[in-house]
């Protein structure tokens, strides 16, 4: 594959292949070349956004094929306009393609993640954690079991109310995480921010009380 | 509670990238990776956040398969 560099709007000059410079150049021209061009990014975000759904179709019998195609092309046409507002985001250390599948993937994903949650409970209640038993717990001794369960269910019970609640939801309900961050207002980003923190809370809490 | 719900309460060892910016390299590591590059040396931390963040480790499953089929 031939390569050129091209100077990117941050004046970062980076190799990029021809067929990533000619999607370049055709979105970021006028009139029909333009317009051609979105129509085949169309087509090529529909194609993943098919793509995703197929991948998860099996995890979805309740959910009609054409429930699924419609839910596909919602996602390909968000995605179309991500990829439309951040062009110039775009650095070319990958091929377009590449950049451009994983905002339909993103879109796909989150769309159907709610799908598969729409109309079920979201358990946020914060003391499954409570019911843990040992068992399961690689080769240790059941002394030792119950001592590390114990120090866990400690742990989890020094976090705060938010980590606690967050950690239980997605770690231990099994939650979506895009789904709990729709219903807790806020951002897949964020809530896995208060996961993280959660989790080196918990694991700190451990390795205090040698474990 | 078994040795997979402790590595979910617990989550990856050592320094990992967030969500969004996993989004940001995801493209990158996954070229890299499908062709053989050290993908985990470019791009340090996104491994452990895809160990420990089931939504990102979906999209780049996704997308691995994706890129390996175009």
């Amino acid at each position: 594959m031939t390569v050129a560099t091209v100077a990117q709007s941050s004046m970062e000059a980076v190799r990029v292949d021809d067929d990533t410079r000619a999607w370049l150049s055709d979105l970021r021209s006028d009139g029909q070349a333009r317009d051609a061009a979105i129509a085949r990014l169309h087509a090529l975000l529909l194609r993943a956004a098919r793509f995703e759904a197929g991948r998860r179709r099996a995890a979805l019998p309740h959910i009609r094929p054409s429930e699924l195609d419609e839910i596909a092309t919602e996602a390909a046409d968000d995605a179309l306009l991500s990829v439309l507002a951040r062009l110039d985001d775009f650095r070319g250390l990958s091929r377009f393609t590449t950049w451009a599948y994983k905002f339909a993937l993103l879109e796909a994903a989150v769309k159907l993640r709610k799908r598969a949650w729409q109309g079920r409970e979201i358990p946020l209640d914060d003391d499954a954690w409570s019911g843990f038993s040992t068992g399961g717990l690689g080769p240790a001794g059941a002394a030792e079991q119950s001592e590390l369960l114990a120090a866990l269910q400690d742990g989890i019970a020094s976090l705060t109310p938010h980590q606690r609640r967050v950690l239980v939801a997605l770690a231990v309900n099994g939650v979506a995480v895009d789904v709990l961050a729709d219903r807790l207002g806020t951002t897949r980003g964020a809530l896995y921010k208060t996961l993280h923190d959660a989790r080196g809370n918990l694991r700190a809490y451990l390795e205090e009380r040698g474990f | 509670m078994d040795d997979a719900m402790l590595s979910r309460l617990l989550g990856p060892k050592g320094p990992e990238v967030g969500c969004d910016e996993c989004f940001e390299q995801l493209d990158r590591y996954v070229e890299l990776e499908v062709d053989g590059d050290d993908a985990d040396a470019a791009v340090p931390g996104l491994r452990a956040h895809l160990e420990g963040c089931p939504a990102c480790h979906e999209e780049h499953e996704s997308l691995v398969a994706l890129v390996r089929e175009s």
